[in-house]
């Protein structure tokens, strides 16, 4: 039937084949085990399942988790967007490496991260002998997953800014200008609103990624139930225990919040795309 | 006499609206820079001086390592059966996507790029769920002396999912811009569909292509969350290059764990090479838009 009515619209071949190709794939690779997965906390009981996605110290790594992606996420939308005007807008040496150096937390193993950082900030380390004796204690406190989190979720709000930004159009600073506004009121009413669907785009992306994230993150956290234990570890300790269940339905739960923030990011994008058209 | 033609031509030094005053411009660059180098450049130091702390030649007794060798071996073989997978279906789905139209066309692309939602730990936990011994075929799969879990296809299979939307997402939009004119003119002119492919839309796509494989293929030789699930560290034999960088730091050989964790650096480095050198190389491609 999906053939019959391609065929009116394009003569090209390939379509039941590739088409049926992919569904086959995407159905063995993605859909059913991610379907099994929501079937086997079918397989609980409802209180079971409270249960196992309430507990004190499942919600301790709720609260770290969320709670230092909102502010890895808020801190990357700011400096985000800062490494994405500098090179837009200024000529410096080294611009091309610099802008290039900006997608390495997405080329990097996590795990490389993860131990790069503990090192860093260790009570030893290049930066930690710093922070240390000023109270700060960066590695093996929820501040190490801060850090983490941070890195990892850079380059999502510079590559969303970025494209919008390049493509304003200065005639709107110009008028501004001339009309009288200052340099800072220019920013503020001229250039920042059409740069709010992108920015809010990059947030959400750069927060979805620091919700799962977890290899960057274990070797600087230190990994103390209730204490800097992220929501991803959790799940690991409770498969290492055979706690399928429990292992189970709070990936469930990260599933539900991933898949509607997934939601959340598509119609972002689709307000970003009406934006920039218009 | 170049210069002093140019100089002539240019025109007089009127300060633009659109220009921000110097010590706003050396400040903000100066905060951005500051920022890049302590969130990247630094960890990214870090891993080498460590590597070599104790000078070359513990650097590279590292890489003689059995474990190591087996590691990297492991590290090659997953990616070569997971990327050429993903490369063929980024291709068929933006082929079905791009040329086509059907409905639920966009809850496919969303279907697609699930994977990238889901936490790296979860992408390993759903295969558990499915293959392992307490899992919905594992009892199956035991009876027939079957091993996907804690052995070499459960590790593919995890990576084939974390790099799943790789190629796929780079060619749709692709394709998409390009339209269907050059085909239909192949077909007109005699050709048959394989034909039309190879020759037609092939050439047009090879550097998103390229570009596709390259993440992907970073990301399948780095995925260390997913692949820690379902590969049981088994020495020698299931432990792939990052799960032996975390097995030698936890025993607290640094100097091993970030030698080889340079390893993975230089692959993260090739990597960004070659994105830029084809992004500046797509760009000088692009037909102006009208």
């Amino acid at each position: 039937m999906l053939g019959f009515a391609s065929r009116e619209q394009s003569a090209l071949p390939g379509f039941r084949l590739t088409l049926g190709y992919v569904m086959l794939y995407l159905g063995l690779i993605v859909l059913i085990p991610l379907g099994a997965t929501f079937l086997k906390t079918a397989t609980m009981t409802w209180p079971a399942f409270v249960e196992a996605v309430s507990s004190p110290r499942v919600l301790a790594s709720y609260r770290l988790t969320f709670g230092a992606a909102l502010i890895a996420a808020t801190i990357n939308a700011v400096f985000g967007l800062l490494v994405a005007w500098v090179p837009v807008r200024y000529q410096f040496p080294g611009k091309k490496i610099v802008d290039a150096f900006v997608d390495l937390p997405f080329a990097l193993p996590t795990a490389v991260a993860g131990i790069a950082l503990a090192a860093i900030y260790a009570k030893t380390g290049w930066i930690g002998q710093f922070t240390e004796p000023l109270g700060m204690k960066t590695a093996f406190s929820p501040l190490g997953v801060l850090i983490a989190l941070t890195f990892i979720g850079l380059p999502f709000v510079v590559r969303t800014v970025q494209p919008v930004l390049e493509d304003l159009e200065p005639e709107l600073e110009e008028a501004a200008v001339s009309l009288g506004a200052s340099r800072w009121q220019t920013f503020r009413r001229v250039l920042l609103p059409p740069l709010y669907p992108s920015l809010l785009t990059g947030f959400a992306l750069s927060f979805a990624r620091a919700l799962g994230e977890y290899g960057s993150v274990v070797f600087i956290s230190g990994n103390m139930p209730m204490k800097t234990e992220i929501t991803p570890l959790l799940i690991i300790t409770k498969l290492e225990q055979y706690d399928y269940a429990g292992a189970t339905a709070i990936a469930v739960v990260m599933l539900v919040a991933s898949f509607a923030l997934l939601l959340i990011i598509n119609l972002l994008q689709k307000w970003s795309q009406q934006r920039t058209r218009g | 006499m170049a210069g002093a033609i140019s100089r002539l031509n240019r025109p007089p030094t009127v300060r633009r609206a659109t220009h921000d005053p110097t010590w706003v411009r050396w400040t903000l660059t100066f905060i951005a820079l500051a920022f890049l180098g302590l969130f990247l450049f630094v960890p990214l130091a870090a891993v080498f001086t460590e590597a070599l702390r104790r000078g070359v030649g513990p650097y590279f007794a590292a890489f003689r390592n059995p474990d190591a060798i087996s590691a990297i071996t492991l590290t090659l073989i997953v990616a070569v059966i997971a990327v050429p997978l993903n490369l063929v279906f980024g291709v068929a789905a933006s082929w079905a996507i791009a040329k086509f139209n059907f409905p639920g066309k966009s809850l496919l692309i969303t279907l697609i790029d699930l994977p990238f939602a889901v936490s790296p730990v979860i992408s390993g936990l759903i295969y558990v769920l499915l293959f392992g011994l307490r899992g919905w075929l594992g009892p199956w799969l035991n009876d027939h002396d079957i091993k996907i879990i804690f052995a070499v296809p459960g590790i593919v299979l995890a990576t084939i999912f974390v790099t799943f939307p790789f190629v796929a997402r780079e060619l749709i939009p692709l394709m998409q811009a390009q339209g269907n004119e050059e085909e239909y003119a192949a077909l007109t002119l005699g050709a048959n569909g394989w034909q039309t492919f190879w020759r037609i839309t092939l050439p047009n796509i090879k550097w998103g292509l390229f570009y596709g494989v390259i993440l992907c293929n970073a990301r399948a030789m780095g995925e260390f969350g997913a692949v820690s699930v379902v590969s049981g560290h088994i020495r020698g034999r299931t432990n792939t290059t990052p799960l032996h960088v975390e097995i030698l730091y936890n025993e607290y050989n640094f100097v091993a764990a970030f030698a080889v964790a340079s390893l993975l650096s230089l692959l993260a480095l090739v990597t960004l090479a070659l994105k830029s050198f084809v992004e500046a190389r797509s760009h000088s491609l692009q037909i102006p838009q009208p």
